[in-house]
């Protein structure tokens, strides 16, 4: 099979919690991929599964949930197969990950500089004292004084401290893959700037990938260079950002943009009529099609393979045909 | 112009800080020095980031917070002085939507009982009359008369917003204070309750208090604007003139990390260095002035006062943009 990513490719990724009230079916066939170097925005609403996606990408999923379908091939394995000890030696060291909460994401009763020291001591097989010079350049790359948090406790850090914090323990190990979960959601503006620049300027001289998780569209155009939508446990659409925000083509996508409110607009925000479903019990065929203005027959019976449309550019939905299709009709 | 619905002076709102008992008293100045006129009919937004003393002025505005000093009235009437039935008039009279509608509603009350709370203490109407008004109003605000008989967690964080919003204009009130009102919600859900809460303040006549971080939805709802830093109001205005000329190097820069949807939208690269300070112990002189890309020697050691450089236009700096 031909990858789409050379360095993550996930294919047909199904995930269900097992829950009191029924099956959540979380994801439900998820694509996506990316490239070495390459920072992808992942974006949706509360529930799209974003946030599944990246914890089964880490085999973070615990009980009541499972992956129950797909691959996800990073770096030529499929995570998927892999054995928790073997994935033990990927998380933290191949790939990483930092969360939207700094400041519960952090040990509160380990020190900073012993926290940062373990994930180069799991990827060098050190003692963590080892580690002690390096955890101090990590430090100061991330912008902070080494001398003052190496022995600083969490709780004496402020929220775009810690998060500067959890972005060095995240690369610490240089990982391939960075993923970041909302980083700035819980951040003022100001802070959300200083974190992204942080991020977008050691991702340049690491040459880490970055996977961005996001419900901020302004964030996505500002960092990211491809974006996936993601709506109730499928992808949507995918697309270069500079594509996806011309022209969106899913009219989810549409609808998004169309939503946000920004400054030097102040025409009536145009709002997806409906709410987000619920996945214990999902719309049939098309998730979308209760809430899309353009839904026909079959929207409603069979869900939309995710196709190319034009090149790079890939949409579920039927209102586009796919390249192949249309090779085939010629 | 329109006339004057809240006028503000001199508030200020103090929270004492335990010490030890040998140390100097301390106290948190979450609202320190605030003057401001909010005129009849506008939408006055409130910004500032985590810290800035935003919610606090809100809240004192109320008088849910009791404040150090200050005079605040509110339609003529100084609602520091007032006592017993007139205090409750005024009561009826200024509202709050909090930020969190996952909080703000009772979990195991009805609605019908949750925004016919309101109308028992202040309205000698029968029970008829109250079950007709919620009728009324939640089709107002886009839900059916049947969810009055349904508990909160039967709703989605937008509707529950809407229902938050249905308790506080029940009450006919002249003032509603939203405290982030969407903050927690899905931009598409957000982009509905925005639309609503523009509706209605037309059809009502409210005048509304919007307190957000987000500049973007300034722009979308808002009149007039107050920036507040570390508990001081550093520029007032008129949204446009707020936005086209941003005249406090503190909001400029805010302007500046407000992330764009666009991506063919090149930004300069103007970050604001370092967070903002503690309360508690201000920088000396202007409390910006640590982080000021423009802070001379004048910045550390005087304090600025709020000044009108323009009409209707006010900035606290020595050297307006």
């Amino acid at each position: 099979m031909e990858l789409r990513g050379k360095l993550l490719d996930i294919s047909n990724l199904k995930v269900s919690f097992y829950t009191y009230r029924g099956v959540v079916k979380a994801l439900n066939g998820v694509e996506l991929w990316m490239d070495s170097g390459e920072r992808l925005g992942v974006v949706g609403e509360t529930g799209c599964g974003k946030s599944v996606t990246s914890l089964a990408i880490m085999r973070l999923i615990e009980q009541p949930g499972e992956i129950q379908e797909g691959k996800i091939i990073f770096n030529g394995r499929n995570l998927v197969e892999l054995s928790e000890e073997k994935m033990n030696n990927i998380r933290g060291v191949e790939m990483s990950m930092i969360f939207q909460e700094p400041r519960s994401s952090l040990n509160p009763v380990m020190k900073v500089g012993y926290q940062i020291g373990e994930s180069i001591a799991k990827s060098k097989k050190i003692k963590i004292k080892q580690t002690y010079p390096e955890v101090k350049e990590m430090l100061r790359l991330v912008g902070l004084d080494p001398e003052r948090v190496m022995n600083s406790y969490p709780h004496e850090l402020s929220g775009g401290m810690s998060q500067r914090v959890m972005i060095g323990m995240g690369l610490a190990s240089h990982p391939k893959l960075l993923i970041a979960d909302e980083p700035t959601s819980a951040l003022d503006v100001t802070i959300q700037a200083q974190i992204l620049e942080l991020l977008d300027e050691l991702a340049r001289k690491m040459g880490n990938a970055v996977m961005l998780i996001t419900h901020d569209m302004g964030v996505v155009a500002e960092f990211c260079d491809k974006v996936l939508v993601m709506y109730a446990g499928n992808s949507v659409e995918y697309a270069s950002t500079a594509r996806l925000f011309e022209k969106p083509l899913h009219p989810y996508t549409g609808g998004l943009l169309q939503a946000v409110p920004r400054v030097g607009r102040t025409d009536e925000l145009k709002a997806i009529k409906g709410t987000v479903p619920d996945l214990v019990n999902p719309p049939s065929g098309c998730r979308f099609h209760p809430r899309c203005p353009h839904a026909m027959d079959i929207c409603k019976v069979e869900r939309p393979p995710f196709v190319e449309i034009e090149p790079d550019h890939y949409v579920a939905c039927y209102l586009f045909k796919g390249k192949n299709e249309v090779k085939e009709d010629g | 112009m329109a006339e004057t619905l809240i006028k503000i002076r001199n508030l200020k709102t103090y929270f004492p800080v335990k010490k030890s008992i040998f140390s100097k008293k301390l106290f948190v100045k979450a609202v320190d020095n605030v003057n401001m006129d909010v005129p009849k009919g506008s939408t006055f937004a409130v910004v500032g980031e985590s810290g800035s003393g935003k919610t606090t002025l809100a809240r004192t505005v109320l008088r849910l917070i009791e404040p150090t000093s200050g005079e605040i009235e509110f339609d003529g009437k100084n609602i520091l002085e007032l006592k017993g039935k007139d205090l409750l008039e005024v009561r009826r009279n200024m509202q709050i939507v909090f930020q969190d509608p996952y909080n703000s509603l009772h979990p195991r009350k009805l609605i019908k009982n949750i925004i016919g709370e309101g109308m028992k203490i202040h309205f000698k109407i029968s029970d008829i009359e109250i079950r007709d008004r919620i009728a009324a109003v939640l089709k107002e605000v886009g839900l059916i008369d049947d969810h009055m008989y349904r508990y909160a967690h039967e709703f989605s964080g937008g509707q529950r917003q809407r229902i938050a919003f249905a308790r506080a204009m029940v009450l006919k009130p002249k003032f509603i204070v939203l405290d982030e009102p969407t903050s927690a919600l899905d931009v598409s859900v957000q982009a509905m309750v925005l639309k609503m809460l523009k509706e209605i303040k037309v059809q009502e006549s409210l005048t509304y208090m919007f307190i957000t971080h987000n500049l973007s939805l300034v722009d979308y709802i808002a009149d007039k604007v107050a920036v507040m830093y570390v508990g001081e109001v550093v520029e007032m205005g008129d949204k446009t003139t707020i936005f086209n000329h941003p005249s406090h190097p503190y909001t400029d820069l805010l302007m500046a990390s407000n992330p764009v949807p666009d991506p063919k939208f090149v930004r300069e690269k103007r970050l604001l260095k370092g967070e903002i300070p503690s309360s508690i112990n201000p920088p000396s002189g202007c409390r910006f002035h640590n982080r000021c890309p423009f802070a001379d020697e004048r910045c550390e050691r005087e304090e600025p006062e709020l000044r009108e450089i323009k009409p209707g236009h006010f900035v606290r700096c020595h050297y307006p943009l």
